[in-house]
């Protein structure tokens, strides 16, 4: 019988259904495993630098600079005398703060965007649409440095950067899913029972649609840590004393025949967070929609 | 003195290799074409009928595997044959037409290009020359204005055109042995009944034999002199078109025939088989066909039946296939 | 109805992105309330020079007639005179594209050779072992800072094994291609990974398919197979993601000139940024900007011409 509460019954089955989507329990997915393992000690180590860092990262030493590996330092110090090891500790937590927090903007207002733009069409789609392109048009990060540069430096600046420039993204995929979601059956059936765009957008075509924005989120994440070293190393980015891990490889290429490590390691640290994170985002598009995952 | 069959098909099995177990395909197949015949294997989707073809053409899909068996070609053993010595056969001795021409056509290659790929490789014809041959096969095969029609992408052609191509593409270095994988059921009635003739006449003037998977039961009496019948990976009926279509020895063919349309007797009922194919993970014990047989006994659930003769150059795979069928008089 | 003509209607469908951007770039130098020119040059400027700029803007006339000169000087392709070299920037631009451009060029070449052989590799052996170590590479690819990965490839290849330059840019054409490696390796190799996805997974989808199926029953395999039938349909969709790439490419250049201290557009800009010279970066920024539209355009027209099926034009059926 297809009365309005029968389709509704059934779009809610199908809503239910959409929800638990993975496979298998959460514990047994092994990149979510190993990012969550991953990111949670980099987290740690962030949140514990005043605790675990041997020393003070900004305080120098003019006396000790340019020292190789030893025991007093484990990773040398570089040319102010600073130890290299409390720098990296101390790193992790603005290069960890700003990439996390920087695509929330982006990912709300750019959800937002697309959504009404995919939902209700029209000419709104079609300005939305133009901006998106215009915004393509320019490569990351010509528009972030020049942002930077217009704003001043400084970790304000650095999130609007990211967030005028990362939201077009966000917009062109949630727009995508909207315009899929909008044929279904059971936003048809929302719409016929009375509901008004603000529930149907708000309670029904939303959690389906977002899940796809969360997946694109995470690589964001990622973007927008290599977005923070990349101003650091180019001295765009945090103003230095503070430690951040992007500047420490500017500062350690220029010795780097001698005491290689203060740009390698570094380095190496961004890649473990990046692999982290990914690995992390592969396991929640796993949960949240395993048969797109390529 | 009887010649050696050109294609000879031994207890092949099929199957796809798990970690845990084997999920068996195709079951203990066996039959023979001899050169000039027009054998056709008739069964439903999932019948194995299409899996066989492909592991005579060398063309299994990933993981399926040929468990164990043989298939001999003109004496030589197909199965385990090193891949070079393979694509040496394929063309010029076997030949493949394949159900979906959108699909089985290279869509960024012109037509034309693409049939004389063969004779370039097999014939060591100059670019200029395998041109001609693809011209002269397209012409062949009936197409009207061949010249100008090679230069064609596939998108551009009708249906029946595509199938022509792939007709031509696969004649165009003469193969003795022809595979044909449902090369109708794509198509509109009246262009089936164009390319089935000319299917023919080219087996006829090539001399070559015709193996023909189908679920078209009006078909296969139309194009083959004799078949086989495959439900769930088994063979269960073997023999002359006319003579299991005229007077069927197993069940399963009773049913299939019962539930097609015949256009001698329009008001005939049409009576389907209840219940669906096994899962080929979980076959039953005996007989495969025993839940959905009409005529099912006790011993039909024991062990599964092998195809017993019951004429001659007739089989059938139903222990009760002489008491139920020779008691019914025409 | 031949099948590029659709370019003129492309052509005509970018003016308003073209708009767009120079609207966007035009106001760059507005976003800050106050007086742009104070604003660009920084409180330690000389008035002269802050009076200089605002006359060079035009900051004493209505927005809109700002942006009408703007748009004029565009046009004829001024792009204003820079702050710090006293030359026009459309000859700094103009000198600097080329180093950019090759190195992008060059970088794209690079990751093709990578990327062709390793995602053929892995795709006709899904989840086999060389399958997995090509994933591995794209996963810690796309998570190695470009400038870093540069550092690494002049600690070894430069400087442990002596032989390439640690940096620069060279005199003669040879020179350049030879100073251009290293930089390009480093782009190609952050290209690659997204690359290498894509086309991976076409090809494992080009591999399944029936008429890949036909070509074998004609005999044809191996690199043959691979050439004719497989390459040539799986690299249709990854030509797209190339093309958007692309812009990222270019845009990733500029951190890359750093590291190898090229005199391209990268560097430009950064310089511009630290002396405050504004016409420069604006400059710069502009002819980035359409430099990727009309690289959007060329990928359509390249796309359509690999794949016979697109057309953007009429339909054709017999």
């Amino acid at each position: 019988m297809s009365t309005p509460t029968a389709i509704l019954a059934g779009f809610q089955a199908k809503r239910r259904s959409a929800r638990s989507r993975s496979l298998k329990p959460w514990y047994q997915n092994g990149s979510l495993v190993a990012g969550m393992i991953i990111v949670g000690l980099l987290v740690l180590m962030a949140v514990l630098a005043p605790v675990i860092a041997p020393y003070d990262p900004i305080k120098q030493d003019l006396t000790a600079t340019l020292q190789s590996p030893n025991a007093l330092h484990w990773l040398g110090t570089d040319k102010f005398g600073r130890d290299v090891l409390s720098r990296l500790i101390w790193g992790a937590q603005v290069n960890l703060r700003i990439g996390f927090l920087a695509v929330l903007i982006p990912f709300v207002f750019g959800s937002i965007m697309g959504g009404l733009a995919g939902y209700f069409g029209g000419w709104f789609d079609a300005i939305v649409m133009r901006v998106v392109d215009v915004f393509f048009a320019f490569p990351f990060y010509v528009m972030v440095i020049a942002l930077v540069f217009i704003l001043g430096s400084g970790e304000a600046s650095i999130y609007l950067a990211i967030a005028a420039v990362s939201w077009v993204s966000y917009a062109k995929i949630v727009r995508g899913e909207v315009l899929v979601a909008k044929k279904q059956d059971y936003v048809i059936a929302a719409r016929l029972s009375g509901m008004s765009h603000a529930r149907v957008l708000g309670r029904h075509i939303g959690p389906n649609v977002l899940s796809q924005a969360i997946i694109y989120g995470m690589s964001d994440i990622v973007m927008d840590i290599m977005a923070v070293v990349t101003l650091g190393y180019l001295g765009l980015g945090i103003a230095p004393p503070t430690a951040e891990w992007g500047s420490m490889i500017l500062d350690g290429q220029e010795f780097i025949t001698t005491l290689w490590q203060q740009a390698t390691i570094p380095g190496l640290i961004v890649v473990v967070t990046s692999l982290g994170v990914s690995w992390l985002g592969d396991g929640l598009s796993d949960m949240l929609s395993p048969e797109r995952r390529k | 003195m009887v010649d050696a069959p050109l294609l000879s098909v031994t207890d092949l099995a099929l199957g796809v290799k798990r970690s845990s177990s084997t999920n068996v395909i195709v079951d203990g197949v066996s039959f023979d074409v001899n050169k000039g015949d027009r054998f056709g294997i008739v069964g439903e989707s999932g019948s194995g009928k299409s899996m066989t073809l492909r592991a005579v053409a060398g063309l299994l899909p990933a993981g399926v595997k040929v468990l164990s068996g043989s298939m001999l070609y003109n004496g030589k053993e197909l199965v385990g044959m090193a891949r070079r010595e393979r694509r040496m056969l394929m063309g010029p001795e076997i030949a493949m037409i394949f159900q979906e021409p959108m699909t089985a056509l290279n869509p960024v290659m012109r037509v034309g290009e693409q049939i004389a790929e063969g004779p370039r490789r097999h014939l060591g014809l100059s670019r200029k020359a395998a041109m001609d041959l693809a011209i002269a096969m397209m012409a062949r095969t009936g197409i009207p204005d061949p010249a100008r029609r090679a230069l064609a992408y596939p998108h551009q052609l009708s249906g029946g055109l595509r199938q022509r191509i792939m007709i031509a593409m696969a004649i165009s270095c003469r193969p003795k042995l022809i595979l044909c994988d449902e090369p109708t059921t794509a198509l509109d009635v009246t262009v089936q009944h164009q390319v089935l003739r000319l299917l023919e006449e080219l087996c006829d003037d090539f001399d070559a034999s015709l193996v023909f998977v189908t679920h078209d039961l009006a078909v296969v009496n139309q194009t083959c002199q004799s078949l086989a019948v495959m439900y769930a990976g088994r063979l269960v009926e073997t023999g002359p078109v006319k003579q299991v279509f005229g007077d069927p020895r197993h069940p399963y063919t009773k049913g299939l025939l019962d539930s097609a349309p015949d256009f001698d007797q329009p008001d005939r009922p049409l009576v389907p088989i209840p219940g669906v194919p096994p899962n080929l993970a979980h076959r039953p014990q005996g007989c495969s066909f025993a839940p959905r047989c009409p005529f099912v006994e006790e011993v039909c659930l024991q062990t599964p039946p092998p195809l017993f003769e019951v004429e001659p150059g007739r089989s059938s795979a139903c222990f009760l296939s002489d008491e139920i069928f020779k008691k019914v008089i025409a | 109805m031949h099948r590029l003509s659709f370019i003129p209607g492309r052509l005509l469908q970018s003016i308003p992105v073209v708009f767009g951007v120079t609207l966007l770039v035009f106001f760059m130098a507005h976003l800050l309330p106050g007086d742009p020119a104070l604003a660009i040059l920084g409180d330690k400027a000389t008035a002269a020079r802050i009076d200089a700029l605002r006359t060079q803007m035009g900051l004493d006339k209505p927005l809109i007639v700002q942006y009408g000169l703007f748009l004029g000087q565009l046009v004829r392709g001024q792009l204003g005179t820079s702050l710090t070299y006293q030359v026009p920037v459309s000859e700094l631009v103009l000198e600097a594209a080329p180093v950019t451009l090759s190195l992008v060029f060059f970088a794209l070449v690079l990751s093709l050779l990578i990327g062709i052989p390793l995602s053929g590799i892995a795709a006709t052996k899904p989840n086999g072992f060389a399958d997995l170590a090509v994933r591995g590479y794209t996963l810690i690819g796309q998570g190695m800072p470009q400038f870093w990965v540069g550092i690494m490839l002049i600690l070894f290849l430069s400087l442990k094994l002596r032989l390439f330059p640690v940096g620069g840019y060279g005199q003669t054409a040879f020179d350049h291609f030879y100073f251009l490696f290293v930089p390009a390796l480093t782009l190609a190799i952050a290209l690659s990974p997204t690359m290498i996805r894509s086309l991976r997974s076409s090809t494992i989808n080009v591999l399944g398919s029936e008429y890949v199926a036909t070509a074998r029953s004609k005999g044809s395999g191996g690199t043959e197979l691979f050439r004719k039938h497989v390459l040539r349909n799986a690299v249709i969709p990854t030509v797209s993601i190339l093309g958007v790439n692309l812009g990222y490419l270019v845009g990733g250049s500029i951190v890359i000139e750093k590291v190898f201290a090229l005199p391209g557009l990268g560097s430009l800009m950064l310089n511009a940024i630290f002396s405050r010279d504004f016409p420069t970066i604006q400059g710069v920024t502009l002819f980035v900007a359409l430099f990727v539209v009309v690289v959007g355009i060329l990928t359509d027209v390249i796309y359509t011409l690999l794949d016979p099926r697109v057309n953007f034009g009429s339909k054709e059926r017999e």
